[in-house]
């Protein structure tokens, strides 16, 4: 009897953990879009770093950076299933599509989290490995499990997991945590609260339906826009910080400037606005606005730097 | 939420194609593994 013919037989009984998942469903489970940000963030923290890693080496510490992002959100995709299924955004998920056992899930995450803290350990330094380790942790526990169904200010506190990937960067060259990598941490952790929220105003059915307390449906729209106006502006400083701090140049800081009166812009269009037109479009800005900013650092110390 | 039927012909293509992609990330993680150390041993 060969080994198909005794999966066949387990089949058709239904006797045996059969996983339906596909190579796809994996990926999925590892937020692809988000890991990508996450990828690029940290390679900025990495780039604008003072001092040298061998390229293999940091090529290994944004794979880990990648891998530990992807395992966070495996994770917590294993831990809401329950409120993924409810939602119409997260509907078609692995898990709640029913493609996936939650163990499965729960297993990968688990493996490729350890996996990626221990090889950022080992290859690269113990603080890159704790920060990422750290990094994982706050996501997992502090945000999916603690935060994200208790109160409005989930995505606040929650944000800082997502800022961490240029600490880990930076701290994957340097050793150590700088001031530099705190600005950098600093930018995406109040840049969160307005980009999640824009989100929040369009897709508040969607939250409200899985009990997910997010700020427009627990204060309202005019609330959330007001907050979303008080974090743009907040952003002035702490974006042209990283030209104070020494690590990017004065188109960066010109740059950065217009960018941040944009966003800003755009959140006082979303205050005037009573329907979803201007909070899906300050969602994209604010995606854009993020991107650019890296961009900015990275290219200000390329050889030649932004002005040549 | 619930268990998703598949038939058998697609499951095994699917098992095929999820032990394949295991096989190269094994792979993978020998040859970066040997990388690393010949790095971490020559710098």
């Amino acid at each position: 009897m060969s080994l198909t013919d005794v999966t066949t037989a387990e089949f058709a009984a239904g006797t045996a953990p059969l996983s339906a998942a596909s190579v796809g469903d994996y990926w999925a489970l590892l937020k692809p879009r988000v890991m990508s940000l996450v990828v690029f963030t940290g390679f900025a923290g990495l780039w604008v770093a003072p001092g040298h890693i061998h390229p293999l080496l940091a090529a290994v510490a944004i794979l880990c950076i990648a891998v530990g992002a992807g395992a966070s959100g495996a994770i917590n995709m294993w831990y809401d299933r329950d409120i993924d299924a409810v939602m119409n955004r997260t509907l078609g998920r692995p898990l709640p599509a029913g493609r996936m056992q939650p163990n499965e899930a729960l297993a990968f995450g688990v493996i490729l989290a350890s996996g990626s803290v221990i090889l950022m350990g080992l290859a690269v330094n113990v603080v890159a490995g704790a920060l990422l380790a750290g990094t994982i942790g706050f996501y997992v526990f502090i945000y999916t499990m603690w935060l994200k169904r208790r109160t409005p200010q989930n995505i606040v506190i929650g944000g800082a997991a997502g800022a961490f990937p240029p600490m880990v960067g930076w701290a994957a060259v340097t050793g150590d945590i700088g001031w530099p990598s705190v600005a950098l941490f600093a930018l995406i952790f109040f840049w969160t609260p307005p980009h999640f929220w824009a989100l929040a105003l369009f897709r508040s059915g969607d939250y409200q339906k899985a009990g997910v307390p997010m700020m427009p449906v627990v204060a309202g729209p005019r609330e959330t826009k007001k907050q979303m106006l008080v974090y743009t502006v907040v952003l002035w400083p702490i974006a042209v910080a990283p030209y104070f701090m020494g690590i990017a140049g004065a188109a960066y800081l010109a740059l950065a400037a217009v960018l941040s009166l944009c966003f800003t812009g755009f959140s006082v269009a979303v205050w005037f606005d009573r329907t979803d037109k201007w909070p899906k479009r300050m969602f994209a800005f604010s995606i854009l606005y993020l991107s650019l900013l890296f961009a900015l650092l990275i290219l200000d110390r390329a050889p030649g730097g932004l002005l040549g | 939420m619930g268990a998703m039927s598949v038939s058998m012909e697609e499951f095994l293509k699917r098992r095929k194609a999820r032990n394949w992609a295991i096989l190269a990330v094994l792979v993978g993680l020998c040859v970066l593994f040997y990388a690393i150390t010949i790095v971490r041993l020559t710098h």
